[in-house]
Formats: C-alpha cells, structure tokens, sequence
C-alpha cells in the first residue's frame, strides 16, 4: 500500500467571536456564544435578526487598501486565513516548484454581501428595473464570478497549480478541502491551500431564510438563540467567518519537520436527490457518505471518538442528522460525543464545514470535546449524547465531521490524530 | 487510478444551435449566433451584443412544478441534461442511484432569478422574496437540480473556475469514475444575459463595444477589441470506459488528459500558466505535442491575452505547428459553458473529420497560428486539445482522444 496519505500541517479560523485559531478554541471550549442581533443593517423588517458576526478589519490584518476595496468581505476572510494558515505551516512555498501548490476555496454564496450593497446602488435602491453601470465598481466582476476568490488566495500565497472554487452549498466547506485531498492524494500536487470563507449577512440572505423560515426568529435572547438538538430549536442562525489549511503530504510534511496537526484520513460526499432544500428522516445518504468515508480511512465506526455534527438547528436537520449517525455508527452512535459547534459560531454555510474540520483538529489537538451550547431541553428524536453546555476533556484521536446542504449534498470526513494514525 | 474515462453522451444548448445536431450544423457552416440583445433592452450600455439562444421554451420540456423555482440556466442544464442522457442511451430510472453523480461548474448561479430577487427586496421589501431565492441563484443549483430530477445520489461536486471551470469540472467527473462511480452527468450551461448580470459582467471593460455582429468579438485578430458574452454551453455524460463498452454504448471519445494551472499574481514578473497547463495535460494523456491533431483555442479576443495564448501554441506546437480554432467566435463567450461546449465540438469534429472554421477573424500577423479560418477544414483528426482560461489566471487544458 503506497497511497499517499494527506495531512494538515497548517491552519488558522476567523470565526464570530475573534479573529484567529486560538480565540476561536477558546470560545468553545469555554462554550460561549457569539450570535447577536445583528449589526451590520438595520434588522428590524425581518422575521430573523440575530446572526454570529465577526469584528474583523481588514486593514488591521494585513490586506492593503486596494485589496480590501477589490475584495469581498468572503474574499478578504479568505485571503487572511490563508495567508495565517501558511505561516502556520512554517512551509516556504517559494521552495517549491509553485505549479505543484494549488488552492481550493470553498463557498456557498460567494460575494453575496457585496452584490446585494452594489445591486442596491446600481438599481437606485430597487428603483431601477435596467440598472445603471455608471454605478458599478470597476471589481464587479469579482463578486459575479466568485473564483475571484481563489485568485486572490492563490495570488496572496504563491500558489500557481491547480486552483478553484467548490461551491456544493452548505457542504462546500468539506467538500472543497476533500477536493484538495484527492489532488494531493493523485499526486497532481503537493501541496494545497484548502478552506472556504461566506459572508452571507446581508438583507437578501436573510430575507430567502426568512421566506421559507429556515432562520432562528429567536431575537430577543440572542446569545441563546442557535439551539441545535434542543427541543426548543426553531432555525438556525446565520454567520459568516473563514478556515484555511495547509495539505501535504504525510512523507514531506515529515521530512520537513512539519507540525501535523492531523490526517485527513476519509472523505465522501453523496446527494439525496429528493429535493433542494429538504430532508428525508432516514438520513439515508449522509449514512451512506459516513460508511464510505470511514472505508476510506480504514477506521470502524466504533473506532470514532467524536463527532463534529452539522446540526444546524432546524427541526429537519437534526433528526435526519442523528437518524444518519445511528444508522451508520450503531449503537456507537449511543457511546461517542456528538456536538454542534453551530450554537456557538452560528451557520456559516459554505464556510462552515471548513471551520467544523478546524474544530475538529483542535479537539484532537487538546483532547478536548466542545460542548452544544444552549441545549437544555431534550427532544425524542434527538436522543444521542450531545455534550450539552459544558466541554469535555477526553482522548481525541479520531472525529468524524459532516455537513448537510441545499441541492441535497451531505458530506462526511474522517480525521485521524498523528497520535494514532502513524503508530 | 488511470482506467480511460469515456464521453457517451452529450447535451447542446447553444447560441447558435439548440441541441446537437442544430448546433453542429451551424459551427461547421460557419453560422453565427451572435446579435444584439433582446431580453433586455441593450441601448444604454457600452456593449450590446451576445449570444442568446433562441426559441428555448421550458414549459415544453419541463413540469410545470419546476419553472417559478429556477432560473433560465437551470432549465437550460435540465434540458440539457435530459438530452444528454437520451443520447447515451441511460435511463437513469434504471441506474443504482449512488452510482451515477452529477458534477457541473458555473459562473454566476442563477443570477437572472436573484435579479428578480434583489429587485422585490429593495423596491417593496424583505417580505417579497421568493421562498426559492434561497437555492434558485446559487452555484450549486444546476447539480443539485439534475441529481434530484434524475435521481442521481453519487459523487457530486460543483466548481468555479470562471471560464475554465468547465474542464475543471470535467476533470472532477473523471475522478470520481476512476474511484468507482459508473457514470457522472458533467459539463455546464452558464446564462446571465440580465440587466444586472450584464453590468457585472461590463465591470472590467472586458466586452466588446461593437454594434456588428461580424466584427465585435475577433480572437487573434488583429483589431480584436473585446468579448462577446453568451449563454449556454454542454452537458456531457461521462462513464468508464470498460463501463461503456460493457453495454454497448456508442463512445464520442476518450478525456485523456488534464492540467490545470493559475497565472501568477499581477506585477509578479513570473510567466503565465497556461504552457504548463497544457504540458500537463499532454502528460496526462501519454501523448507528444505531435499527436495533437487540432487545439479549441480559448480566444480571449482581447491582444494582451491572445498573444499569451498564440505564444503557448507556438511554444509547445512549433510556429504553424497545428491547426487552431474557436469557434466560440460563433457563439460569444459561454463562461463556464464554454469549454463543455468546445469538448463537445471537438468530439463532433474527430467525429466528422472536419474542423469548425473561426469565423469574422482576419488573423494578427504577429501570432504565428494555423488558425482554421471562415470555412470547415476537412481533416483526419484522432487527439484534440482544448483550452479554457477564466478571469483572475485560470488556465485548464484538456486532450481528447477520438473514439
């Protein structure tokens, strides 16, 4: 067996409650929330007006004026977590032939902040049916096409190989990290700079999420208002923030001396093919993306220490959820942690899945379980072992992180601790 | 790792032809699909022409459920799709569902619908949006919409690589047949030809602002001024090559090859990517430079990157190395459409042995290209390279080997 096996030997979150890995750990270790009401418009029309925001400057982390007047919030998130990501690495990517480097941004939405600001200008406040051009920014074309952000990404660190966007909606956060696996795995490249970044909190995001009532209406506590596996739990809350890693693979990563902070030892993906937003119970085939990414890391399902739920807080999601972990773990299901850092950080759609795998490391990087924040009231059909409120120190050597997304997608990743996996 | 991968099927929805067969008539007669825009009124913009395709009606083709929650690129892709797979002779309805997956790439989503969109929001209020808004628009929609339609729950995947995502999307397919999945829906059908999407797409004062439809979009000309946008593009059905022989299905030819690489940053001073794109596509294919019987070009029609492009060609091809075509110049440009598009084209030209002409260009003397000019050539081709490149450095190549 000669597979190349892949791991992350570099990483940095920007996430609702502080710009950087170790505040992000801290927060949810601590089990503290950072959903708010929102901030950044007025919220007021809205059925749903809380959201997990991040206090970031652009300027203050490096971007250049004219990078953060080109670059979308997303694309500015981007930019920042990679370049961090890489310095975390202590990798010189200039050593390298910069054809073998590539980058994978995952996104749901892409610039949707930015286009929802420069729609409002260019239509004169929806006054316009032909839009004015005379309007627009000259950088326009990097909010349609939202590869913009992995050039900006690829230009930021080097990078000259393969280089894309994965946009599988709320999924798009595994998914474009499994991508950067495969190129890695295949030998296409050596090394990739994979993450995903969103900013969706603007009114048109929150007006789709109000008109089909997938968001939270809870505003009056809003610092308890994502309550994933709670029986109380009426939507979720949006957020936004960026991860980013550095992928090598395992046998130059360790010739360089590198710190491992994990292997991406298992990756699928599978659609339900039922329909674009909802959910069948059985959760069918995220079961099915569970099983195939625990083949592919060679590890038995009862060999899982945690798992890292999508658990997004709607009532649909975490049935289907907990109904995909007992049919594909068992009764181990019954026996490992399951927690949904959502409650803390909110949903950051596209985003998310790459700050979950960051989650994820970090509990095998402390051997610590971060809780479920706000779940106080149980719920028949979510009957699993959510770790309610409070973190929870244990051996960490392998998690299993899933996503679930508009369009059908559902996405499973196994991690694996160099502890165990290179024994 | 290696087993060939298979194109068996293919879905056409094009400017200048809506389905295969009208659609490869027109590009080896030379006909083009481009002209002044009608579905919005064009007057007071810098550009006004692009490729629309005409006479496309959904209701004809699709339920009548699926129209108020999609936008016109989604039906478009449906119906694509639906034809794809009728000419590969796959009824999906008869497939293991996790067997089959779908993987698209898109630019803009569905960016006409969050038009609507946007425009209820902020002219009467958050309350007006659409329940759909939320998947309508978005990049996943057109995989996601073909996986549920066809009930498809294997492998899928959606990218963005502006133009050349449609043969990162391709190569994506590829992957996941030789890790096991029998048969992926692939390719991409783009379409923002709305007053919002078209001032998005002015940004960057990239398009043509011609009024002839001869003389607005000219790839290595040498007045070449600016693009021409379309809509449309391929859908393709791609299986294992053991898979396709098994039942007995006819096979347009193989995707070889793929490389793909970003140009460095503006001002870096580094060369650009695209020589080692298609270096590693040849690589990919097993194939010499020498065995390319023909190159689809990119044809940006705009100088600085034409002249990028002919001095890869020349490069790697010698000068007059290899016959060179786009007849995109037929259609505009396609976005991610695009190269699905010219793979398909491709495939029809080893097919037919006749290469499209590149139509309306009186070539640069400066680029020393073999370019296939205003009429079809007549030629034995067995591999074919096609180039896509995508705004912000994207350059992806892809060999095809006939079948």
């Amino acid at each position: 067996m000669n597979e190349r096996r892949v791991v992350i030997t570099g990483m940095e979150v920007i996430a609702p409650g502080g710009v950087g890995k170790e505040r992000f750990w801290d927060l949810l270790s601590e089990g503290r929330t950072a959903t708010r009401g929102i901030s950044f418009f007025d919220p007021t029309p809205f059925r749903s007006r809380v959201a997990a925001e991040v206090d970031f400057c652009p300027t203050g982390h490096g971007l250049t004026p004219q990078e953060e007047r080109r670059m979308d919030r997303a694309a500015q998130f981007a930019v920042v977590a990679a370049r961090t990501a890489v310095a975390d690495s202590g990798i010189d990517l200039g050593s390298d032939d910069p054809h073998r480097i590539g980058v994978t941004v995952g996104t749901a939405v892409g610039a949707t902040m930015g286009l929802d600001e420069e729609y409002r200008v260019v239509s004169d406040g929806g006054r316009l049916d032909l839009v004015d051009h005379r309007y627009a920014p000259p950088h326009l074309y990097n909010y349609l096409v939202p590869s913009s952000f992995a050039a900006e990404v690829a230009w930021a660190v080097g990078a000259e190989g393969p280089s894309t966007v994965v946009s599988t909606g709320c999924t798009s956060g595994i998914d474009a990290v499994g991508y950067a696996v495969e190129l890695v795995r295949e030998g296409s490249v050596d090394v990739m700079i994979a993450g995903a970044s969103d900013a969706p909190i603007s009114p048109i995001t929150m007006a789709c999420f109000d008109a089909i009532k997938a968001t939270t209406p809870r505003h009056d506590e809003p610092e308890r208002a994502s309550r994933p596996f709670d029986g109380t739990r009426n939507g979720f809350v949006l957020g936004e923030g960026s991860a980013f890693f550095v992928l090598e693979e395992l046998e130059s990563a360790r010739k360089r001396g590198a710190h491992i902070y994990a292997e991406i030892a298992g990756y699928a993906t599978r659609s339900n093919a039922y329909h674009m937003t909802g959910l069948r119970p059985d959760g069918a085939e995220m079961a099915e993306a569970i099983g195939l990414a625990l083949d592919e890391a060679r590890i038995n399902g009862d060999q899982i220490d945690y798992v890292n739920a999508h658990g997004s807080g709607t009532k649909q999601n975490d049935r289907h959820e907990t109904a995909a972990f007992k049919k594909s773990l068992g009764t181990h299901a019954y026996r490992t942690p399951v927690s949904s850092i959502k409650s803390m950080v909110g949903h950051s759609l596209g985003a998310i899945g790459s700050i979950e795998i960051a989650a994820s490391v970090l509990a095998m990087e402390y051997d610590v379980v971060p809780p479920t924040a706000n779940l106080h009231t149980t719920d028949p059909e979510c009957d699993l072992d959510y770790v309610p409120i409070v973190a929870r120190d244990q051996l960490v050597d392998t998690v299993l992180t899933v996503g679930s997304g508009f369009g059908g997608f559902q996405s499973a990743m196994v991690l694996a601790s160099p502890d165990r996996s290179f024994v | 790792m290696t087993a060939p991968v298979v194109v068996t099927g293919m879905g056409v929805a094009a400017p200048n032809g809506l389905g295969t067969a009208d659609y490869w008539a027109a590009t080896r007669g030379g006909k083009s699909g481009i002209g002044r825009i009608t579905r919005f009124d064009p007057t007071g913009y810098p550009a006004r022409l692009a490729g629309e395709i005409p006479g496309f009606d959904a209701q004809e083709h699709l339920p009548s459920r699926l129209l108020p929650q999609t936008d016109r690129v989604t039906r478009l892709a449906l119906v694509a799709a639906d034809w794809a797979l009728a000419d590969a002779g796959v009824d999906p309805s008869q497939g293991d569902p996790l067997d089959m997956g779908v993987v698209t790439a898109s630019a803009a989503g569905g960016f006409e619908f969050g038009e609507g969109e946007l425009r209820r929001l902020w002219s009467k209020g958050s309350q007006f949006v659409s329940a759909y808004q939320s998947f309508a628009w978005f990049y996943a929609v057109n995989t996601g919409q073909i996986s549920i339609r066809n009930g498809m729950k294997g492998p899928s995947g959606v990218v963005v690589s502006d133009q050349a995502g449609g043969l990162d999307a391709l190569a994506q397919a590829r992957r996941q047949i030789r890790k096991g999945t029998s048969l992926v829906v692939s390719g991409a059908v783009d379409a923002s030809i709305c007053s919002w999407g078209w001032v998005a797409q002015l940004a960057g004062d990239r398009l043509s602002s011609s009024d002839e439809p001869t003389r607005a979009y000219l790839p290595f000309d040498r007045e070449a001024t600016g693009q021409v946008p379309g809509e449309g593009g391929a859908i393709l059905i791609l299986e294992s090559a053991e898979g396709a022989r098994a039942r007995g299905a006819e096979v347009y030819g193989e995707i070889a090859g793929y490389g793909a690489t970003i140009d460095p940053a503006p001002g870096s001073g580094r060369p650009p990517g695209l020589a080692k794109a298609v270096a590693t596509a040849l690589g990919d294919a097993g194939v010499d430079a020498a065995d390319i019987d023909v190159v689809f070009a990119d044809g940006a029609g705009i100088p600085e990157l034409d002249r990028v492009e002919a001095e890869a060609i020349t490069e790697l091809f010698g000068p007059r190395g290899v016959p060179v075509t786009v007849p995109k110049s037929m259609t505009g440009r396609l976005y991610s459409g695009a190269a699905p598009l010219d793979v398909a084209c491709a495939l029809l030209a080893m097919r037919d042995g006749v290469i499209p002409p590149t139509v309306h260009t009186d070539p640069c003397p400066d680029y020393d290209l073999d370019l296939v000019l205003h009429q079809a050539r007549p030629t034995q081709a067995r591999t074919a390279l096609v180039l896509a490149r995508g705004y912000g450095g994207f350059n992806s190549a892809v060999v095809l080997r006939a079948a």
